[in-house]
């Protein structure tokens, strides 16, 4: 901690959540969101947010970001309060949000066209960009023409190409199917290596997490308070062979043990309401089933 | 692999010799000649192996007839070959409907006494059809047309792009709108009269109240029905209220837009034959009518026949632009090809 403080001083992307509190709609259909989180992402660091379905990663996502205002507490990026979005943060979404209408060079060069740069330097950054993430020869393709892990890839560009500080993920893989998502872990790894930015990660999987991350908050149920913090001591490049290191694996047991109480509470009312046997199905694709 | 690693230095050294006080990018991105580039690139490779940019062959550009012949009939395809001929079968009915109708002088309920044949309209058209008299009431309609309707959309679309977004514009404009809109357009024909100093003047007006209400109601739909995630996504991109406006919500909302534009250039026409009709000078509308005035039973159809074509090729020019402005539409789930 005293170390990433210095380290600060020379390079950017500190994010300092203090005290956080988010409160949805009033009286009697109040949602306490987010209660009382503390958390940071200390400049080029890769931290991950995990946590039970409706806990409030992607509302603490979204308040880093700038669009949701924290009702107590206060985010600062680098010291300053966060209050609006902005291309100093980089967000990619669990959703494809790539613009349809525009071709994917010009989608990765969105940002820089928002910030005046001119056509010639664009297209070289963006183009550059591509070649990392190996699409440049779809360069002239629409979104709709490309495959869910070319879109996240491109997704993941175009939020870079400004040169943001930080990059918000909220469970960028989530749509994508098991080997793509292996190979955008190692995609994601190698850019965020050559970018030396700070990542705060969202996901539902506890692999995926270890995998990346070189530390992680694990969320309770609803409301969201963080319910421990784990480091990740393994050793960088990460390489796939890993998942089967016993160390790996001592993680993930660990991992699953504090999630598994959170996720059983999650669902305690509606086991209470139908019993275990009606669980299976009232889960969805989000829940449980894909944690353990 | 070997080439793709050089590509891309030589991509980030030009990005790199910018010195201009530029992006942040130029800095950032030169670790790329790390090592660990060549990293990235064995990771990505099982996704899209076939996508790496293997040099496209070259390709020399020769005309040859047959190969244009070839083509034209590759796109002759079974599928194409069913459409016309059933073009072609609801189109013929029609006509035999009516032949056969008008040349037996059949009697059942629907009287086609008095319709002309066929043969009669299309001895109408060449002789009429060439006649000055016909060929200015077309030009009239057209530019009664083309008026009402681009002013329609240079009110609708922008009005409704605000109205779509800003809660207050809407709550200031909808209630006016929410009252005028179920007035159709030919309602409108006696108090424009009323209102418009010319007879011109208050044509044109019912041909742009007949157009407006589709292209707004369309536009706004169109602003709402924007995914929210691609607002978010631009404004941490860094866009401007104004440059948001231009480069997503605009966009964004085209393809309804064009749907407002079809439907409004039908109503347009609906609204301008009516006004035509009821309080006109010249115009096809006004042709038609005086036809059924002077018992000049074939012009009513020619009349008729010529305002379906007039507004086919409106549509069929609106639809025209809306693909060329929107090619990505092409390749959308459930788009239009
Ligand atoms: N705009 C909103 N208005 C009211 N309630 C909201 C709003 N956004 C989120 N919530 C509620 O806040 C809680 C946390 O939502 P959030 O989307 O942050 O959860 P999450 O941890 O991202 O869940 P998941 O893993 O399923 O994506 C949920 O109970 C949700 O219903
Ligand atoms: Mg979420």
């Amino acid at each position: 901690m005293i170390m990433a403080t210095a380290m600060a001083e020379t390079q950017k992307g500190l994010i300092d959540v203090r005290d956080m509190g988010v409160t949805f709609g009033a009286n009697d259909n109040k949602i306490i969101a987010v209660d009382n989180v503390s958390l940071n992402v200390q400049p080029g660091e890769f931290v991950s947010l995990i946590g039970p379905s409706g806990c409030g990663k992607s509302t603490l996502l979204s308040i880093v970001a700038g669009f949701v205002k924290p009702t107590s507490g206060d985010a600062k990026l680098d010291g300053n309060a966060i209050t609006k979005p902005g291309s100093d943060r980089g967000v990619v979404f669990q959703q494809y949000s790539l613009f349809p209408w525009l071709s994917v060079r010009k989608n990765v060069e969105f940002g820089l066209k928002m910030a005046g740069l001119e056509q010639s330097k664009r297209n070289t950054t963006a183009r550059a960009l591509l070649d990392l993430a190996e699409l440049l020869s779809f360069e002239n393709h629409y979104p709709d023409q490309l495959s869910g892990g070319m879109k996240q890839r491109i997704g993941i560009v175009r939020a870079l190409a400004t040169s943001p500080q930080v990059l918000l993920m909220d469970e960028p893989f989530g749509a994508l199917d098991t080997q793509t998502r292996v190979v955008m872990q190692e995609i994601l790894t190698n850019i965020w290596q050559q970018f030396k930015i700070s990542v705060l990660f969202i996901t539902h999987d506890i692999e995926e997490s270890i995998f990346l991350s070189d530390r992680i908050y694990v969320m309770t149920a609803r409301p969201g308070r963080i319910k421990a913090e784990i480091k990740v001591p393994l050793p960088r490049p990460r390489r796939a062979e890993m998942t089967d290191t016993p160390e790996f694996m001592n993680l993930v047991q660990e991992l699953k043990g504090l999630i598994r109480e959170e996720s059983l509470a999650a669902m305690a009312p509606e086991i209470k309401d139908r019993g275990l046997s009606g669980f299976g199905m009232k889960v969805g694709p989000k829940g449980v089933g894909d944690i353990f | 692999m070997g080439s793709m690693a050089r590509a891309k230095v030589v991509a980030l050294s030009m990005v790199d010799k910018h010195p201009e006080p530029q992006p942040l990018l130029a800095v950032k991105l030169s670790p790329a000649e790390n090592p660990t580039a060549e990293a990235g690139a064995d990771a990505a490779a099982p996704i899209n192996s076939s996508a790496l940019p293997a040099p496209e062959p070259e390709v020399v550009p020769t005309v040859s007839l047959t190969k244009v012949f070839r083509n034209l009939l590759a796109q002759i395809t079974r599928e194409r070959i069913t459409t016309a001929a059933l073009a072609c079968v609801s189109i013929g009915a029609l006509f035999l409907f009516w032949y056969i109708g008008t040349k037996y002088r059949v009697e059942f309920y629907i009287r086609f006494k008095n319709v002309p044949t066929p043969y009669e309209v299309f001895q109408q058209l060449t002789q009429v059809g060439l006649s000055n008299k016909y060929l200015v009431n077309i030009a009239i309609s057209v530019r009664r047309i083309l008026l009402g309707f681009f002013i329609a959309m240079a009110i609708g679309v922008p009005l409704g792009l605000a109205i779509g977004k800003y809660q207050r514009v809407r709550d200031l404009f909808m209630p006016v709108v929410e009252i005028l809109r179920p007035i159709p357009a030919i309602a409108w024909v006696p108090m424009s009269i009323m209102l418009w100093p010319n007879n011109e003047a208050s044509i044109v007006f019912i041909t742009f109240i007949g157009a407006f209400f589709p292209i707004l109601l369309n536009t706004i739909h169109g602003v709402h029905s924007l995914d929210g995630v691609l607002i978010r996504a631009a404004k941490c991109l860094g866009a401007s209220e104004f440059r948001l406006f231009l480069n997503v919500i605009l966009p964004g909302s085209l393809p309804h837009i064009f749907t407002g534009l079809a439907v409004g250039m039908g109503v347009a026409w609906v609204s301008l034959i009516a006004a035509e009709m009821i309080s006109g000078q010249f115009g096809v509308g006004y042709f038609t009518w005086e036809a059924y005035s002077l018992v000049d039973y074939p012009a009513i159809v020619l009349g008729m026949i010529t305002i379906g074509f007039l507004g086919l090729a409106c549509s069929g020019i609106i639809r025209m632009v809306g693909s060329l402005l929107m090619p990505w539409l092409a390749f959308a789930p459930g788009g239009k090809r």
